[in-house]
């Protein structure tokens, strides 16, 4: 579904990402982990389009995308969830599920699409006709995935999606995640928060400083508390500790 | 009671020129954070092109040449942004700003030294824009009548527009994030282009009433306006599209106010009484009447 293949991304001086390689195949929950800073978002953001790679390749389904504009991209099928404040805080939430679907001309296959995402997300119902900026942070988040699914997408991107929320929350957004996987989505989840992307992943990359410093299954990580302090500086008693 | 109805279609007929302007201004700059130094410039264009029109074609009528001028203020404005302003999209804000500044010194001196226009040059407009009805007992000028009409409806339009279409929806988005529009899939050009034609439309009809009023061409036709029109964009909110519509009823009606108070002699201050209120409001409200407050370095604002 996706491949990188040494994707790098400078900002002047600055080398965000080093020479990245790593694929998703189709079907899979792929997650990207690793700290503040170790240029997650830049990757996406590179994959996507919305900046520049200075060195590399992204091949989407057989099709180098790697200097195709952003909305071509999506129109291929890949898109980007970013984090839940870039809703669009003046539109309202129906406004908004609208716009996810822009790109498509079929009115009655984007009537039944509102109508799943607002059955699958009962809250941006009640909200429908009210600006998406007085939503809290956990429903600006589900409306965030419900205008990203409006478009589609057979690839999804989302950058963070558990930022800024309670545990609570953070558990139905990522039950949400493995519920659009069932439905066909290829997914690639950028988190900071490690232990709840790995009990949904099925694969994981960890970043650090721009490279890439592990690949592997998510059990082999899960499994391995030497694994886990090394690349993400979380034991099982820290998590233990924030679970509890 | 006649002369007040006459002095409030006065005031809304010069407001709404102004309105015109300073939406297609606000709407330019809200969506690509571009200070359009050379709006002015497609009221010159679409003069001139009614007067080349009118010398070449020699219309029976004039009535042809309102359309002509309308698209003309169009064509100029997609033909500046995909020469002048696309190129420089992604730069920083100061570069765009000094490109208007230069297009709108090219276009000028293309009409001065190619053209050769150094004096007005004279251009019909239809009879009846500059006749009078009686509703009553009040006499009215048609085109004051007309003006206020017009602009109504093309704010109403806008409104729709904005409101119930995708492409006025991603415009509305685009203004605070344009990233996020095009991670819908919405092309970048096409947004830009929509807000550029909505600009030119505009422009286009404030010129037609200009022309109307004035029956003249000449190369620095299209400063003045667009000055007030910075003016009133500014009283209003720079970059709030509701913020334009008032800051320009505002200062069409400071303006008539002011004519009607001020004693003969000090008359000919009237724009300086004028700018005084401007600076009074925007001391009390330096964001304008209907923008928001920034904080320097803030783009989600």
């Amino acid at each position: 579904m996706l491949v990188i293949d040494q994707l790098s991304v400078s900002y002047g001086a600055i080398k965000a990402v080093r020479e990245v390689s790593l694929r998703v195949e189709k079907g899979e929950i792929v997650a990207l982990l690793g700290p503040n800073g170790a240029g997650k978002t830049s990757l996406i953001s590179a994959i996507i389009g919305l900046v520049p790679a200075s060195g590399g390749r992204v091949v989407l389904d057989g099709v180098d995308i790697t200097r195709r504009r952003t909305e071509d991209i999506v129109r291929l099928g890949a898109t980007v969830t970013p984090e839940g404040r870039h809703i669009f805080a003046d539109l309202s939430v129906g406004q908004n599920l609208r716009l996810g679907a822009a790109t498509r001309r079929d009115r009655d296959g984007i009537a039944a699409d509102t109508e799943r995402m607002l059955a699958m997300f009962p809250i941006l119902r009640e909200r429908f006709a009210s600006r998406a900026q007085t939503l809290s942070g956990g429903e600006q988040q589900q409306l965030a995935i419900a205008r990203s699914m409006m478009s589609r997408p057979k690839l999804l991107m989302l950058d963070e999606p558990s930022l800024g929320l309670a545990p609570k929350l953070v558990e139905q957004i990522f039950g949400l995640i493995t519920e659009l996987r069932t439905q066909g989505l290829t997914l690639l989840v950028v988190e900071q928060n490690a232990y709840d992307a790995l009990a949904m992943a099925d694969r994981a990359y960890i970043m650090n400083s721009g490279r890439l410093q592990f690949s592997g299954r998510s059990e082999e990580l899960l499994a391995s508390d030497d694994l886990m302090e090394l690349y993400l500086g979380t034991g099982t008693g820290v998590h233990a500790g924030a679970a509890s | 009671m006649d002369y007040v109805i006459q002095q409030v279609l006065n005031a809304a007929s010069i407001g709404g020129e102004y309105a015109l302007l300073a939406l297609g201004l606000a709407i330019v700059f809200s969506v690509m954070g571009l200070v359009n130094f050379a709006h002015g410039e497609l009221i010159t264009i679409s003069g001139f092109t009614m007067y080349a029109i009118f010398i070449f074609a020699a219309p029976t009528s004039a009535w042809g040449l309102l359309p002509v001028g309308i698209i003309a203020a169009i064509a100029a404005a997609v033909v500046f942004e995909r020469v002048a302003f696309r190129p420089v999209r992604n730069a920083p804000a100061t570069t765009g700003l000094l490109t208007a500044f230069g297009l709108s010194i090219v276009v000028k001196n293309f009409f001065v030294s190619v053209v050769g226009a150094t004096r007005p040059r004279a251009v019909p407009t239809p009879d009846w824009l500059s006749s009078h009805i009686e509703i009553g007992a009040v006499h009215i000028q048609t085109l004051q009548l007309l003006e206020a009409a017009v602009t109504a409806v093309a704010l109403m339009a806008l409104l729709a527009l904005l409101r119930g279409t995708n492409i006025g929806l991603a415009m509305r988005a685009a203004a605070k994030d344009f990233n996020t529009v095009r991670l819908m899939g919405i092309r970048a050009n096409q947004v830009v282009l929509a807000a550029f034609v909505i600009s030119g439309l505009l422009a286009g009809l404030a010129a037609v009433f200009i022309m109307a009023r004035r029956g003249a061409v000449d190369p620095f036709m299209g400063f003045t306006p667009v000055l007030k029109a910075f003016v009133a964009a500014v009283l209003g909110g720079f970059g709030s599209l509701g913020g334009a519509v008032v800051g320009g009823l505002a200062l069409g009606a400071a303006e008539v106010l002011f004519q009607i108070i001020l004693p003969e002699s000090i008359a000919g201050y009237r724009d300086a009484f004028v700018f005084l209120f401007v600076g009074g409001v925007l001391i009390l409200r330096p964001q304008g009447l209907f923008g928001r407050k920034h904080q320097f370095g803030d783009k989600e604002g």
